[in-house]
């Protein structure tokens, strides 16, 4: 395997993760109305990210398994939530958001990068599907980083000082 | 024979036709007391509408130290002396026995009635000890879109400057939030593009989302009007409700709520397929456009019409009909702004006018609207969660103009993020970092979505409320501290419609008992605090809203929201005046963007935009590579599916909105019997296909169930999409027994108990146009209460 297949299956492992990790975010931080709804928007870039390398790895011969099932809803989903609203009420929900706000954007940093080396390797080697690719999922990674990163911006005033 | 008053059964009135560039002929209307006549009123003082956006200028009547009526101004630009259906009675409300006189303190659980000493103490004590043991975060407030100018201004220098906490909102987030957004993404800065003299030229008309028939019924009688003379323009519609607006377009869209982005991409496409765009004028003005055109390539009608649940060829007759606009006026409403993914919708009709270069020259308008008769204002003064004078947080420069006016170091006025929106500053206080809220002149337990959650953000021990309002309304009654106000008619000021008129709206009597204009306690609330200049002077100067106009007007200089060219005196001596209204420009701008779009340059502009799916702030480096000559932006969107959809568990989607005799939470309205009689209580309408699909008939009460709970209503069939329930937000429970929420035993008639809490991510204004829901029958017509009445409905 060479290093631009390493780096595929490396990036393609990472947005599946990454999809997963938001919407459990999503999922954990319910009663932050904005950050739940968006997160399961953007979560929808990755999750089409993962299909997308998983599509050009298999005409590379690697086997790439695609973005992982969603978990079912019905009873954990709904005690989860209750979980949410209980934790919502207090101050330290504040703080639990901006870790994970902080390790979503960590998390699509890592991917921006690994899309950057990416295209770097396709334009040296001249190859239009990846580099087609590349262009196409690489500013919906740069938009989460900065949706997080605006995030982080908005709310540690508030959460730090008065939590 | 029927008793109906005259303007509750027609709200627009007889017609006055007349033929496009001709001016709108006047016609007066006028409504006195019983038993007063015109000669009989002993003074006519100088005022406008404050029951909607309209901006409606009219002189009060007084006799005997009361108002008797109101008769609306003939020479005034905006309504040449017509009225709407509110105004014309809504003015009783000021006398109701109800009103607060006095201000009221918790005791023991309970509100007992106290003196202004007491409660301004209690309001100071709390907000000193606050500050001083967990700093000016802690501290919050939330405005109206209905007190004026001065009060806005003096409450933003206030906060921003005197508390230092960067939580200040207006009720003015659920009406006009999107409005301001999309003009900001879209020209870099905040101020209404187009002017109601547009209806006089225009050949098209678009309405997007906006029932004006009702929310606007001047405006609309101005339509009506131009519909009824010579070369008539066209109109296109688009409501997923039958509306009078539709009953008289040529082309009726009723898409799926929540599609509206997929509509306009298809429309954008359409207009770019078929060669109908400036390219001059796209090259002379714009940035973005291919990217636009590249986005909106694969949306045809037939894309748009599986996801709107619009046949294609509608969409093509749309299309049509805006591509062969000589001058088009569009408008935009709630329809747009309360629903899903509302600023890229309400930006995408701002790119129609930029691709067809129909800007800025008369007929060729552009109206983002308004919901409340002064929310200008609460925009422009930065009550809203901006800076004031459309300055843009970050940008150094802007907030160092701001210091430099208020004597204090710039890094006194917070800046490190976006002032904060409403439905955040409730989040905060329903985690526990705010613990005070000063709430001035709006009822959020039953204006905010999913009311149960807001009505235990707001009976928290360890949140402090103080309300300062007219009446008790559901609000006042769980609050710590109600402070009684005067209104319209009892004090002075001036306050902004939708096309940047100005009015100023005079003191015509005494307000009832203690109650106090909410600039004086402001004034004095300020006064108590000792707020301090950087130089030990006090902060804030003035000692009334001629001071605070003053005042205001230097903030405004060389902002688009210029006000230097104004007076009290002027406006006493004339009428409504447009800003910008400068020493060069002495009567006032009709329109904007005539002659390019400076306000959108990088060292200008009120902001550098946001991502149009997640919000994410542009930074200045990035606009300034984007965008270096400050044309418009042209913002493409994609279209994402709403965030909840109806499902077999809630196969509806609900949709609420207003009736033309009511306004907000009918804390006025429902206090005037003409208005109440003509809407006394809530309904819910479907249509008679859905009606007979799930067995349910006219006048049944029903139930309407969403995830977060539920409401019962009347049932009215109507001319609606399939699949949509329309319920009215007006009504709460003030004057029910429970007083400030539903019953115990069963669920309530406030729509709002239903919504999801969800907002648009750039504007922050919270979707009131995409719930899921099921409706249920509770007992058939004739049990109960008889429901089949048509009262409130002017379809």
């Amino acid at each position: 395997m060479n290093g631009v297949d390493l780096t595929l299956r490396t990036l393609h492992d990472d947005e599946r993760d990454l999809e997963q990790d938001l919407l459990a975010a999503a999922e954990r931080h319910r009663v932050e109305h904005e950050f739940h709804h968006v997160a399961t928007d953007v979560a929808r870039w990755s999750r089409e990210h993962t299909t997308r390398l998983a599509a050009l790895g298999r005409d590379r011969g690697l086997d790439l398994s695609g973005p992982r099932e969603h978990p079912s809803p019905g009873a954990l989903a709904a005690l989860r939530e209750k979980a949410s609203q209980a934790l919502g009420r207090r101050p330290q929900a504040g703080l639990l958001l901006l870790h994970d706000l902080r390790d979503l954007h960590l998390a699509a940093v890592r991917s921006s990068l690994h899309w950057e080396m990416l295209a770097q390797a396709a334009q040296a080697t001249r190859d239009r599907d990846l580099l087609e690719l590349v262009t196409s999922c690489h500013p919906q990674t740069l938009r989460q980083m900065r949706w997080t990163n605006t995030m982080i911006k908005v709310l540690s005033p508030q959460l730090l000082v008065n939590a | 024979m029927d008793s109906t008053p005259e303007r509750i059964a027609d709200p627009w009135g007889a017609r006055t036709p007349y033929a496009p560039g001709a001016p709108w002929p006047a016609r007066t209307d006028m409504h006195l007391a019983d038993g007063v006549g015109e000669e009989d009123v002993e003074r006519w003082v100088r005022s406008a509408s404050i029951l909607h956006s309209n901006g409606d200028a009219l002189d009060i009547a007084v006799r005997d130290g009361r108002i008797v009526g109101v008769r609306g101004r003939a020479v005034d630009r905006v309504n040449r002396g017509r009225l709407g259906p509110k105004d014309l009675y809504g003015w009783q409300a000021n006398h109701s026995p109800d009103r607060l006189t006095r201000p009221l303190v918790r005791e023991n659980g309970h509100l007992v009635e106290s003196d202004w000493d007491t409660a301004m103490d209690r309001v100071t004590s709390r907000t000193r000890s606050l500050l001083d043991e967990r700093g000016p975060g802690a501290v919050g407030f939330y405005t109206s879109g209905q007190l004026f100018l001065e009060e806005y201004y003096t409450l933003a220098v206030l906060a921003h400057a005197g508390i230092r906490t960067n939580h200040l909102d207006g009720n003015t987030r659920l009406c006009t939030a999107t409005a301001a957004e999309a003009l900001k993404e879209t020209f870099g800065s905040d101020g209404q593009p187009g002017s109601y003299e547009d209806v006089d030229h225009a050949d098209t008309i678009a309405l997007f989302g906006h029932n004006v028939a009702e929310t606007q019924t001047v405006l609309w009688m101005r339509i009506l009007d131009r519909l009824e003379g010579s070369d008539p323009p066209r109109l296109l519609c688009v409501d997923p409700r039958y509306t009078p607006v539709a009953q008289r377009a040529e082309v009726h869209l009723a898409p799926r709520p929540g599609t509206n982005v997929a509509l306009l991409n298809a429309l954008l496409h359409e207009i770019i397929r078929t060669g109908r765009t400036d390219r001059a004028y796209i090259d002379a003005h714009t940035v973005g456009f291919d990217e636009l055109a590249s986005r909106v390539e694969p949306c045809t009608p037939r894309w748009a019409a599986a996801i709107c649940d619009v046949p294609a060829a509608q969409i093509e007759r749309a299309a049509e009909l805006l591509g062969g606009a000589r001058r088009l006026l569009s408008t935009v409403l709630q329809g747009v702004y309360q629903s899903h993914q509302a600023s890229s919708a309400a930006v995408q009709v701002n790119n129609l006018h930029l691709i067809r270069g129909m800007l800025g020259r008369p007929g060729c308008g552009l109206l983002q609207m308004n919901g409340q008769p002064t929310a200008e204002n609460t925009r422009e003064c930065g009550a809203d969660g901006d800076l004031p004078g459309f300055r843009n947080w970050q940008n150094d420069q802007h907030v160092a103009e701001l210091a430099a006016l208020w004597n204090v170091e710039p890094d006194a006025i917070p800046h490190y993020g976006p002032p904060t929106h409403a439905m955040q500053i409730f989040r905060y206080a329903e985690q526990g970092s705010l613990g005070m809220l000063w709430i001035t002149g709006t009822n959020p337990a039953v204006s905010l979505p999913e009311l149960a959650r807001i009505r235990s953000i707001l009976a928290q021990e360890r949140l402090f409320v103080v309300v300062q309002d007219l009446f008790l309304t559901e609000t006042a009654q769980l609050a710590d501290v109600v402070l009684p106000a005067a209104t319209w008619g009892e004090k002075t000021g001036t306050f902004t419609n939708t096309d940047r008129t100005v009015h100023l709206s005079e003191k015509a009597v005494e307000p009832p008992g203690e109650a106090r204009p909410d600039l004086d306690i402001l004034l004095d609330f300020a006064a108590r605090m000792d707020f301090r200049d950087k130089d030990g002077g006090p902060l804030i100067g003035w000692r009334d809203a001629e001071g605070a106009f003053a005042a205001w007007q230097r903030c405004s200089a060389g902002r688009p929201c210029d006000y230097t060219g104004l007076s009290y005196d002027k406006l006493r001596h004339g009428s409504g005046i447009q800003w910008p209204c400068t020493e060069d420009a002495p009567d006032g701008t009709a329109r904007l963007y005539t002659d390019g779009f400076t306000h959108a340059h990088p060292d200008r502009c009120e902001s550098y935009g946001k991502d149009m799916v997640t919000g994410a702030t542009v930074t200045p480096v990035e606009y300034r590579s984007l965008n270096p000559d400050g044309k418009a932006v042209i913002k493409a969107a994609e279209y994402l599916p709403p965030h909840e959809d109806s499902s077999p568990e809630y196969p509806l989607q609900l949709i609420t909105g207003r009736t033309v005799y009511h306004f907000h939470t009918r804390t006025k309205t429902g206090r005037v019997p003409e208005l109440d009689a003509a809407a006394p209580d809530v309904w819910a309408e479907i249509s008679p296909a859905e009606a007979a699909a799930q067995g349910l008939a006219d006048g049944d009460l029903v139930q309407v169930t969403t995830p977060r709970g539920a409401m019962r209503a009347r049932l009215r069939t109507t001319a609606i999409r399939d699949g949509v329930v329309f319920v009215p937000f007006h009504y709460g429970y003030w004057d029910t027994p429970e007083g400030h929420r539903p019953p115990g035993d069963r669920p309530g008639r406030a729509v709002n108990e239903t919504t999801v809490t969800d907002w648009d991510p750039l504007s922050k204004q919270p979707l009131f146009k995409t719930s899921a829901a099921r409706m249920t029958l509770v007992s058939r017509r004739g049990t109960g209460t008889d429901g089949t009445d048509r009262t409130g409905s002017t379809a």
